[in-house]
């Protein structure tokens, strides 16, 4: 009766091997090493640049254990910290000549010691979160009633200027907060200016009222429309955030929304605060300036003359250098929208810019005085210019025009991105910071290390000590439980965190219930007379029902954790959560099979060793169980 | 070994009245404490800044009050935090200045007291986060409690439910209630330890339920309290041996965990110990109250009990 078939063996077999080799990759540890990623969009890391890698660290007599090119980015691992900070140095100076504008990120990182085959397994080891190896953690609030607002703005000069265009007249256009408040004289203007509406705006609903001799019009911004306006910013925050980190040189940045208004930045290894929010904070601004086109300016662009008063010179991301003339026409504030798309007539990709009203009548004097001249845009972050694209005008220009001609579709999408990047479509704030350093990590590391391995000891030995072999058993099923957990853990590529260690360490102590339910059951079978071998089926049958009875109630805890958990709580939760569905593989089929191999064949089996099994001498209650 | 020689049923209900009783004057002072004196909430819920200091020798702590209290904060805590070389730094927002210069300021302060001073960690939370982990940690109380009482009232019966869920959060406001006593710091840490024990020690009230429902259709004679009684004792061993060892990991956080799991460990402590009780004497003994009678749990009779066991994986293998 206590025997498993040769399938039942088979899974116990197939799951160990595969728990043991998705948790091998974390007992390896970690190693220095370099990693060099793309600075700029239009930089990118390849087998050219993995040659170039290789070529200069040969010369600086460097060579790594392991080079790998993966996802954009390159990583060189080192034995010692000593050769891992060289092979920075030699690599910032080669790839990197100007610091001011740096191609590429050349950053210290840590990465797995593990075999590469174990790698090629796609077997990781599991991230650890920032409490465990330093860094900064940023939690920022965008501000989304501002985005609702700036576009409300924009709406209602759009609307101004069309009514405008379309001869609506006697109108008058004014922004309520969110809504949109339009007076009119006559009934007909107002129906035109609905229609118009319908027809052009279809983010916008429309209710009209009458009241007196003037007609109101109120239109506000459809809910789904606003749903997408408010995706939308926090993804374009997401966008510049990643583009300003990028500076900063950090190996692993993670940028993630949060709910429907956060966004988490933690940058692994940081520790100057200051800096991090800084470059956090900074607003990138986008100028667009007439190209100087007069004769020094042409000579001062083509043979690098002196540069003509009232211009100045920037270069171009080729590093060709563009002449424009100091007057600003028009800044990123008045440009809402810059998308990719694709040309009817000729095909070519191109840039779709939109300009709030304002922009728009700029633009439109400002292309019919300079008809076929050149126009400049640029970018400045920290105070340094750099010219994105200067085309030339090709006609009257309004609120809606493009970029297009000889870009590649990348690079219409870098462009996009670049313009849009110019600022931040909602303002953000940060709402929590935290900086752990790097030796409050390693401790936090040591001591949850440590609180895992003394408990899971204390168990084993009083496990063993109270159950004899069953306690072994047990013992056996807890370690397993531990590897499954960690190797599903690597295997999801769960960031690891202090709470996570020590739901880790709980589970151990949940786990073993479940053992000592069906040891304790075994022992009241056997005391009650029953044979060894019937004993043993009938208490793990018996266990089971109360078994999954607790673990659904404990799991019920940890989904609501996980639910409404932020942060630590959440890490806390998902480990808790698995190591809960864990321990019902490890605690009943695992450890059942345990017995099964051990006991199973025994046909006369007289003893079963699990611990003393005491009778009572008087035929108390306490153990009446009658058959 | 065998710890519990057990001759016979112990008469857990006898004495059900008086345990209730004390139970309900310690729910009493936990509510109490918890009004009178509140939770001493961490950062995370009230909103601040934390900062960890390190030192070359064992810090000062009345030095480095000193220092701080010149900078005119009103409610600042200096406590050591692991060892006697760590100083933890707790500020309240502060309008007009942001955590930067408030950090920045602080460090200056203590630097020129002691120059070995540095900054290990620092955490600045915003108010508008804290409130909305109180909520969110309500909301999750509440889903642990509801879907609980949903299980187990599909499970067993309604009865049952009310029985261990009022059990189980006598514990929860107990725990609560020694950190408002005792003005320990109760952190996220420490919500997760609540309501991971909450759905821990429901465990123990499952078992024993478990227990009387089998024993209602063994023993055709006995009473509801002797049934509760018998199962109460051949489940104690069970109770107190797999509490004792989820208490030993709990320890071995306790002691080797350091200062961000103290608390944490603590909370579970409580939690574990109040839960032998509470589901030996409180859940069992509402239940009592509550009239659970065989008939709630042995649906259409003793005649039908064996076609009825196949959907019930509680009948197990008839021995």
């Amino acid at each position: 009766m206590n025997r498993y078939p040769v399938w039942k063996y088979a899974i116990i077999v197939i799951v160990l091997l595969v728990g043991l080799i998705y948790s091998l990759p974390n007992f390896f540890g970690e190693a220095p090493a370099v990693q060099v990623s793309a600075a700029k969009s239009t930089v990118k890391v390849d087998a050219a640049t993995q040659s170039r890698v290789e070529e200069a660290l040969k010369a600086a007599g460097l060579a790594p254990d392991l080079l790998t090119l993966e996802a954009g980015s390159l990583r060189a691992r080192f034995a010692t910290p000593d050769e891992q900070l060289k092979a920075r140095d030699t690599l910032q100076r080669t790839l990197v000549p100007d610091p001011a504008d740096p191609p590429y990120v050349v950053a210290l990182n840590l990465v797995s010691r593990s075999p590469a085959w174990l790698t090629s397994l796609h077997a990781f080891p599991m991230y650890l979160g920032l409490d465990l190896r330093g860094g900064v953690d940023f939690l920022l609030q965008v501000d989304m009633k501002g985005a609702i607002d700036k576009k409300a703005e924009s709406f209602a000069s759009d609307l101004r200027t069309t009514f405008r265009d379309k001869g609506i007249r006697g109108t008058s256009v004014s922004r309520n907060g969110q809504t949109i408040e339009v007076l009119f004289r006559d009934a007909a203007a107002l129906e035109a200016a609905k229609r118009l509406i319908q027809d052009q705006f279809q983010d916008l609903a429309t209710t009209d009222s009458q009241d007196g001799s003037n007609w109101r019009l109120v239109a506000t911004i459809k809910p789904e429309a606003a749903r997408r306006l408010q995706d939308a910013a926090l993804k374009q925050n997401i966008t510049t955030l990643h583009n300003r980190i990028n500076e900063l040189g950090v190996a692993e940045p993670v940028i993630q929304q949060s709910g429907l208004d956060r966004i988490v930045v933690q940058l692994p290894g940081v520790q100057d605060t200051a800096k991090a929010k800084d470059i956090l904070g900074r607003t990138a601004t986008l100028e667009m300036r007439l190209v100087d086109e007069s004769a020094e300016g042409r000579a001062a662009e083509l043979s690098g003359g002196p540069v003509p008063f009232g211009s100045e010179k920037f270069l171009e991301r080729n590093g060709r250098p563009v002449i424009v003339k100091k007057q600003v026409l028009v800044t990123g504030e008045n440009l809402t929208d810059a998308q990719p798309g694709f040309d009817q007539q000729s095909n070519q990709p191109k840039v779709d810019l939109t300009m709030d009203a304002k922009g728009g009548r700029i633009m439109r004097d400002v292309s019919r005085e300079n008809y076929k001249k050149r126009m400049a845009m640029l970018i400045f972050e920290k105070g340094k210019g750099e010219v994105l694209t200067a085309p030339s005008i090709n006609g009257e220009l309004g609120n809606r025009f493009q970029i297009s001609g000889s870009m590649t579709v990348t690079e219409a999408n870098d462009l996009a991105l670049l313009l849009r990047a110019g600022s931040l479509a909602a303002p953000m704030e940060i709402i929590q910071e935290r900086t752990i350093g790097p030796s409050l990590g390693a401790d936090n590391i040591e001591k949850g290390f440590k609180s895992v391995m003394y408990g899971f000891l204390a168990i084993m030995v009083f496990m063993c000590a109270y159950y004899a072999l069953f306690g072994l058993f047990s013992s056996i099923a807890l370690a397993v439980n531990l590897m499954l957990l960690v190797a599903i853990l690597s295997m999801l590529q769960a960031t690891l965190t202090l709470p996570g260690i020590a739901a880790m360490a709980l589970a151990i102590g949940v786990a073993i219930d479940s053992n000592v339910l069906i040891n304790e059951r075994v022992r009241e079978e056997l005391r009650n007379g029953a044979s060894p071998q019937a004993a043993i089926h009938a208490g793990y049958d018996r266990a089971w029902g109360t078994i999954l009875d607790s673990n659904v109630t404990t799991l019920i805890a940890g989904i609501a954790l996980l639910a409404f958990g932020s942060g630590p709580v959440r890490g806390f939760a998902v480990v808790h959560c698995i190591g809960i569905v864990t321990s019902m593989f490890s605690a009943v089929f695992f450890s059942r099979g345990l017995v099964n191999f051990w006991y199973g064949q025994k046909k006369k089996l007289k003893t079963v060793s699990i611990g003393t099994v005491w009778r009572p001498k008087t035929d108390g209650t306490a153990v009446a169980e009658g058959k | 070994m065998e710890f519990f020689r057990i001759h016979k049923t112990i008469p857990f209900m006898r004495h059900a009245l008086v345990l209730n009783i004390i139970s309900f004057v310690t729910f009493a002072l936990a509510v109490f404490f918890l009004l009178h004196r509140g939770l001493h909430l961490s950062v995370e819920f009230t909103g601040g800044t934390v900062m960890e200091v390190a030192y070359q020798q064992s810090a000062d702590i009345g030095k480095v009050r000193e220092a701080i209290g010149k900078l005119g904060y009103p409610d600042v805590q200096v406590q050591s935090y692991g060892t006697s070389r760590d100083v933890q730094i707790r500020l309240p927002a502060q309008k007009g200045m942001n955590s930067d210069q408030q950090s920045a300021q602080v460090m200056q302060a203590l630097k020129t007291v002691d120059p070995s001073a540095t900054q290990r960690g620092i955490e600045v939370v915003g108010p508008q986060v804290g409130e909305e982990l109180t909520t969110n940690g309500l909301k999750a109380l509440g889903m642990v409690v509801v879907g609980i009482m949903i299980y187990l009232a599909i499970r067993f019966e309604w009865k049952f439910a009310l029985a261990t869920v009022l059990a189980n959060l006598h514990d929860v406001v107990i725990i609560l209630g020694f950190f408002a006593f005792f003005q320990w710091e109760f952190s996220l840490a420490v919500l997760a330890a609540v309501l991971a024990v909450l759905g821990y020690s429901v465990n123990e009230s499952v078992v024993i339920f478990d227990r009387v429902r089998e024993n209602f259709r063994r023993y055709r004679k006995m009473n509801t309290v002797e049934i509760i009684d018998n199962a109460i004792t051949s489940t104690i061993s069970r109770t107190i041996i797999t509490h004792g060892s989820t208490q030993l990991v709990v320890l071995s956080m306790f002691f080797f965990g350091g200062p961000t799991l103290h608390y944490f460990a603590l909370a579970l402590t409580i939690g574990i110990c109040f839960g032998i009780y509470s589901s030996c004497f409180v859940a069992a003994a509402i239940a009592m109250w509550l009239g659970i009678k065989r008939e709630d749990l042995i649906k259409g009779g003793p005649t039908k009990r064996d076609g009825g066991s196949e959907d019930d994986p509680n009948a197990g293998a008839v021995v």
